[in-house]
C-alpha cells in the first residue's frame, strides 16, 4: 500500500516535471524541424545560424570539419539521411557529386546573375547541365603578417619561406592541398598543372619552410599564434586571418606575393539523401540572400569575401575595406583555384604532407 | 552425495558470479578486437575499401620511414614523461605520507589532484597559453634577466612533455602516496636499529619495498601517454608526429580505417611489451 502510494506519487512529480520542462522549454526545443549541416567552421555563428532558425521554427545542428578529406569521412561514416546542408571546397563539387552525395539543385533557387562571375564555377558547382552547388564565399591562401614586426616587402616573395631570415617566427597552415598549390606556385607550376611528378620537387620545398617555421597548425592555433607573437607570419593565411582582426590589430595585413596565391572558395549544396530537401534548399537560398551572406561575409571564425555581389549593399565602409571589396579584381586575376585531385593524387598529396609534418 | 550437490551448486555461483564479467568482456574487448585485426588486413585504396586480406598496411608502416618514426617518437616521448613524472611524484608522495600530519593528507592528496578537475583539453590550451611567448613564463624568465628575448616553448616537444607530466605526476602521487602509507614503521625502525643512515634505509629499504606502487604508477603513465591524442596536437604544434596523431590523420583525412587498425594494433603490442616488462620486474606472478 505504502509502495503503491509512493509510485503515484513519483508518477506525478514525473509528470508533472515533464509538463513543466514542455512547457518552460526555450523555443528551440520546440523547433518544428530539425536540419543537419555538415560545414565549416564560419557557419556556427550564431549571428548567422539563428535569424534563419527563428524565422522557420526550425533548429539547424551543425557540424563542422576542416577539409574535403575529412568531410568525406564523416560522411561515410553516417547513415543515409542523416545529413541535409553540404558546405564544401569549390574545387571539390564535382568529385563529391560524382560519388551521389551531393543532389540537383533547382535553377530558381540560385541567384546566379548576382554572383561574381569569377567565381561562379560552373564547371565545377555543376554537371551535365544540372546544378549541385554554388559558391558561397571566397579568399585567397596566401600570406598574413604583422607588419610591425616584418619588412612588407619581403612578403612580397614566396622565396623568404626557405630563407633563414625569419626562422622561427612563421606558421604553416595546416592543410594539405593549398600549401602544396601554393609550394607549387613558388615553382612556378599552376595548380591546375600539378601532377604526381611535381611533388618531390615540392615536398623538397616543403621540408625547407618546414624548417624555418615554428609550427604548422589549424585555423585557430594559427590565428592564435599571430594575435599571441609567437609567430609574425602565416604561410596559407590570407583576409580569413586578418580581416575579423582589423579593428583591434591593425598591424595585421595580408599579401598577395608576386608568384601569385591560392584562391578558396566555398560552396553549398544539398545532400542526395536528405528527407528534408525543401528545408535545405531554403536554408541554401537564406545563405545566397544579400542578408545572409553579409552575415557569412563576417562570420566570427572568419571572414572572407561573399560571392554574392548583392552582400556589399549590407556591408559598412570598414567591413568592406578589411574585405578589400575594391581590390578583389587583381586579386581575381593573380591567384589560381585549389589544385583538383583524384583519390589517387589525393593520397599521394597527403603522403607529402605527413612526410613534411614529420620531418 | 550431499557434498557433490553442494561442490556442484557452489561452482555453478561461482561461474553465476564470473559469467557477467566474462561476457561484457568477450562482447567489448575480444570481439572488437577480432574485428580490427580483421579490419587491419584489409586495404583502401582511393577512398574504397578492399575486403581481401593482406599484409599491405603493416608492412607500409614498417616500409615508410616517416610513419615508423612516429612510433619512435611515442616511445621517446612516453619514456622521458614516465621517467620526469616519477622523479617528481616520488617526493611529493613521500613529502605528504611523511611529513604532512595525518589529519591534513586527506587535504594534502586533494590539493594535488585537483588540476584532475578540470577539462583535459582546457587543461592543455591553458599550458598553451602559460608557456606562450608573452606567457607567465617567459615573462618571469625576461624580467628576471635570466634570458633577454622569450623562449620557444609553445609548440615544441618541451611543451608536450610538461602537458602530459603536469597530468601524469598527479596519477603517480596517488599510487605511490597508497603505497607508502601502508609501510610499517617498524622497517625503518629496524634498518636503524642495525645502524642504517636515512640514505641506506631508503635506498635498500623504502624503494625497494615502494617500487609496487611506483610501476603500477609508471605503467599507467606509459599506457595512457602513448595513446594520447591531444596533448601533443595541441601542445606540440605539429612539429613532429606521434602515433596517435597518425592514426588520427588516418581516419580524419582519408577514412583509412584498415591503416587505422593495424597502427592501433601496433600500438596495443607496444602496450603488452610494455606490460610483460612490467609484470616480470614485479613478479605479479608470485603475488
Amino acid at each position: 500500500m505504502i509502495s503503491r502510494s509512493l509510485g503515484t506519487s513519483l508518477r506525478r512529480l514525473l509528470l508533472s516535471t515533464a509538463f513543466a520542462t514542455w512547457a518552460f522549454s526555450p523555443s528551440p526545443v520546440l523547433a518544428a524541424e530539425e536540419l543537419n549541416a555538415l560545414v565549416w567552421c564560419d557557419h556556427t555563428d550564431a549571428a548567422l545560424i539563428e535569424p534563419f532558425e527563428k524565422a522557420n521554427n526550425v533548429k539547424v545542428n551543425l557540424k563542422e570539419y576542416e577539409g574535403t578529406g575529412a568531410g568525406l569521412s564523416i560522411i561515410e561514416q553516417s547513415q543515409p539521411g542523416d545529413w541535409d546542408v553540404l558546405v564544401v571546397d569549390g574545387v571539390d563539387v564535382k568529385r563529391v557529386a560524382d560519388m551521389g552525395i551531393l543532389g540537383e539543385l533547382p535553377a530558381d533557387i540560385v541567384p546566379t546573375s548576382d554572383i561574381f562571375p569569377e567565381v561562379v564555377m560552373a564547371e565545377n558547382n555543376s554537371k551535365d547541365g544540372k546544378i549541385y552547388a554554388v559558391t558561397e564565399k571566397f579568399g585567397y591562401n596566401t600570406i598574413s603578417y604583422n607588419k610591425d614586426k616584418v619588412d612588407p616587402a619581403d612578403m612580397e616573395d614566396l622565396s623568404i619561406f626557405w630563407s633563414d631570415k625569419y626562422k622561427g617566427r612563421i606558421a604553416l597552415y595546416d592543410y594539405y592541398i593549398p600549401m602544396i598549390g601554393l609550394t607549387g606556385l613558388a615553382l612556378d607550376k599552376k595548380t591546375a598543372d600539378l601532377t604526381e611528378d611535381d611533388l618531390p620537387a615540392i615536398k623538397e620545398k616543403l621540408f625547407e619552410m618546414k624548417a624555418v617555421a615554428r609550427q604548422v597548425s589549424d585555423v585557430v592555433a594559427s590565428q592564435t599564434a599571430l594575435v599571441g607573437g609567437e609567430v609574425d607570419i602565416i604561410l596559407g593565411g590570407g583576409e580569413w586571418v586578418t580581416a575579423s582582426l582589423a579593428k583591434e590589430r591593425p598591424e595585421f595585413d595580408w599579401t598577395v606575393p608576386k608568384q601569385g596565391a591560392v584562391r578558396w572558395t566555398q560552396s553549398i549544396g544539398v545532400f542526395a539523401d536528405s528527407e528534408k530537401k525543401d528545408l535545405a534548399q531554403k536554408f541554401v537560398q537564406y545563405i545566397l540572400s544579400p542578408e545572409g551572406q553579409a552575415r557569412l561575409a563576417t562570420s566570427s571564425c572568419y571572414w572572407g569575401m561573399p560571392a554574392n555581389s548583392k552582400a556589399g549593399e549590407h556591408l559598412d565602409e570598414q567591413q568592406k575595406a578589411a574585405l578589400r571589396w575594391d581590390e578583389q579584381p587583381e586579386y581575381l586575376k593573380n591567384t589560381q583555384l585549389y589544385p583538383v585531385v583524384d583519390a589517387k593524387m589525393d593520397a599521394a598529396m597527403q603522403d607529402v604532407w605527413t612526410e613534411m609534418l614529420q620531418h | 552425495m550431499s557434498t557433490l550437490t553442494h561442490e556442484r551448486a557452489e561452482r555453478r555461483k561461482a561461474w553465476g558470479f564470473v559469467l557477467p564479467a566474462l561476457l561484457w568482456t568477450f562482447a567489448f574487448f575480444v570481439v572488437p578486437f577480432i574485428y580490427m585485426a580483421a579490419v587491419s588486413l584489409w586495404t583502401r585504396q582511393g577512398r574504397e575499401t578492399i575486403h581481401s586480406w593482406t599484409l599491405d598496411n603493416y608492412l607500409n608502416f614498417f616500409g615508410k620511414p616517416h610513419l615508423l618514426q612516429a612510433l619512435f617518437n611515442s616511445l621517446e616521448v612516453t619514456v622521458i614523461v614516465t621517467v620526469i613524472s616519477v622523479i617528481l611524484a616520488y617526493p611529493l608522495a613521500w613529502i605528504i605520507a611523511e611529513r604532512v600530519p595525518r589529519r591534513f593528507q586527506r587535504l594534502a592528496l586533494v590539493l594535488s589532484i585537483l588540476p584532475f578537475w578540470t577539462s583535459y583539453v582546457i587543461r592543455s590550451y591553458s599550458w598553451l597559453l602559460v608557456l606562450s611567448d608573452s606567457g607567465p613564463v617567459n615573462q618571469a624568465l625576461v624580467w628576471t634577466g635570466v634570458i633577454d628575448t622569450p623562449l620557444a616553448l609553445s609548440a615544441t616537444r618541451t611543451a608536450t612533455v610538461i602537458g602530459f607530466v603536469h597530468f601524469f605526476v598527479m596519477l603517480l602521487t596517488l599510487t605511490i602516496y597508497a603505497n607508502l602509507v601502508q609501510l610499517s614503521p617498524n622497517y625503518r625502525r629496524a634498518a636503524a636499529d642495525l645502524g642504517a643512515g636515512g640514505l641506506q634505509t631508503f635506498w635498500h629499504i623504502i624503494l625497494p619495498l615502494t617500487l609496487p606502487g611506483i610501476m603500477v604508477g609508471a605503467f599507467l603513465t606509459f599506457v595512457l601517454c602513448i595513446g594520447d591524442y591531444i596533448t601533443p596536437q595541441i601542445l606540440g604544434g605539429n612539429n613532429e608526429l606521434l602515433l596517435p596523431q597518425v592514426i588520427m590523420l588516418q581516419l580524419g583525412r582519408t577514412a583509412n580505417f584498415p591503416m587505422a587498425a593495424a597502427l592501433s594494433l601496433v600500438l596495443m603490442a607496444v602496450v603488452t611489451i610494455a606490460y610483460l616488462l612490467c609484470a616480470r620486474w614485479l613478479k605479479i606472478e608470485r603475488a
